[in-house]
């Protein structure tokens, strides 16, 4: 925040303890410090989540320590664990709950890129389907690290932002969540739009190929 | 025990006797026995009379390409009596195309979610079953996942998803 101390104010003269800065500066000042997360935790990492959020890490040093398990009430999505194929359109579903703004923390190596889950069920990476804010490495992370992505995630938000929101209000955006809404159901996407998918389905008939 | 292997051999026996030619074994003291498929539920129901009320777990085994394999798929059984401890380990092999076996949820009501377990897996088609639907994979999804010829990473399913960007959402 732009701070002008009252001795340099250029003719202008200020009370004591008044302080003079920009509204989205403030805006993003409080959303910082008061971040309420929602934890997504499907794993280990889980486990490294609720230690942070607990006695002796103690989250709420840096304001966000309200978890709450509505998506209705939360500004931090902090995935932490391996994502499931099931599980994906779930997870989407609920990001699409929070309201802005919003922010996500992919929380260790299996939520960040699958981790060793190299697997048909397992969603290699969260951020190909969400968007995300944050990644942690570690497998899990310790708290520490959180903390940092955390703290990190706090620089962030204080660059960015509006007291108004202008940044979500625009036509095409809106028309774009119309459209979401709209989609049918997970597995009957449309291949053709899914660039990665052509790329998998084209290594798996190369595989075939290369076997016959 | 003393008296509870003369138990199995009679078991055993009578086995043979109704379900024809049966295949036993013995491994570190649990007995295994083979069922041909069309008597599978038959062979079943009968050691349900004998006092095995208890399915444990209704599991298979994929031998594509397996050393010595006659068969593809091994279905498992796996009984207790509860009144005697006694364990008995039924297999039943089933072949491609269409494997099929006849549902034991008729005998054991702890068959229905193990039968589509298998099912979902493995994509054998249990005949009777009140409710063959996927137990853990999508309901969207086409493949048997445990098979040995689908590819471990898949073909494509995980990275099948409408994808969400920050215009999105």
């Amino acid at each position: 925040m732009a701070v002008v101390h009252s001795g340099s104010s250029g003719g202008l003269e200020l009370p004591e303890n008044v302080m003079v800065g920009q509204l989205d500066a403030l805006a993003n000042w409080c959303r910082k410090n008061s971040l309420w997360p929602m934890p997504f935790a499907t794993a280990c990492c889980g486990i490294e989540l609720m230690a942070t959020g607990a006695a002796k890490h103690d989250l709420a040093r840096f304001g966000a320590e309200v978890f709450r398990f509505s998506p209705r009430q939360c500004d931090l999505m902090i995935v932490a664990g391996r994502v499931v194929m099931k599980m994906l359109p779930v997870l989407q579903r609920i990001w699409q709950q929070m309201h802005e703004p919003k922010w996500c923390i992919s929380m260790g190596a299996c939520a960040s890129t699958g981790g060793v889950f190299d697997t048909y069920a397992v969603v290699q990476g969260i951020d190909r389907f969400i968007p995300v804010d944050m990644y942690v490495p570690g497998c899990p992370p310790r708290p520490e690290q959180l903390i940092q992505a955390i703290i990190d995630l706090q620089d962030k938000i204080q660059r960015e932002g509006t007291i108004t929101g202008r940044e979500f209000d625009t036509a095409g955006r809106q028309l774009r969540k119309r459209a979401l809404v709209e989609m049918a159901g997970p597995l009957t996407s449309d291949a053709s739009r899914n660039p990665m998918l052509q790329r998998e389905l084209a290594a798996a008939a190369d595989a075939v190929a290369a076997k016959t | 025990m003393p008296s509870m292997p003369l138990a199995v051999d009679d078991i055993l026996a009578g086995l043979a006797a109704r379900c024809g030619a049966v295949e036993t074994s013995v491994f570190r003291g649990q007995t295994r026995v083979v069922v041909p498929e069309p008597r599978s539920f038959e062979a079943l129901a009968w050691l349900k009379e004998q006092g095995f009320d208890l399915l444990i777990d209704v599991t298979c085994v994929d031998y594509l390409e397996y050393p010595g394999a006659k068969h593809r798929y091994g279905l498992v059984y796996l009984l207790v009596s509860t009144a005697t401890n006694c364990r008995l380990t039924v297999r039943v092999f089933v072949d491609d195309p269409d494997p099929t076996v006849k549902s034991v949820v008729p005998l054991w009501a702890a068959a229905n979610w193990l039968e589509r377990e298998v099912w979902d897996l493995f994509g054998i088609r249990f005949s009777g079953h009140p409710d063959l639907r996927r137990l853990v994979m999508p309901q969207e999804f086409t493949a048997h996942p445990l098979r040995k010829d689908y590819p471990l990473q898949g073909r494509g399913e995980r990275h099948n998803f409408p994808i969400i960007t920050r215009d999105h959402s």
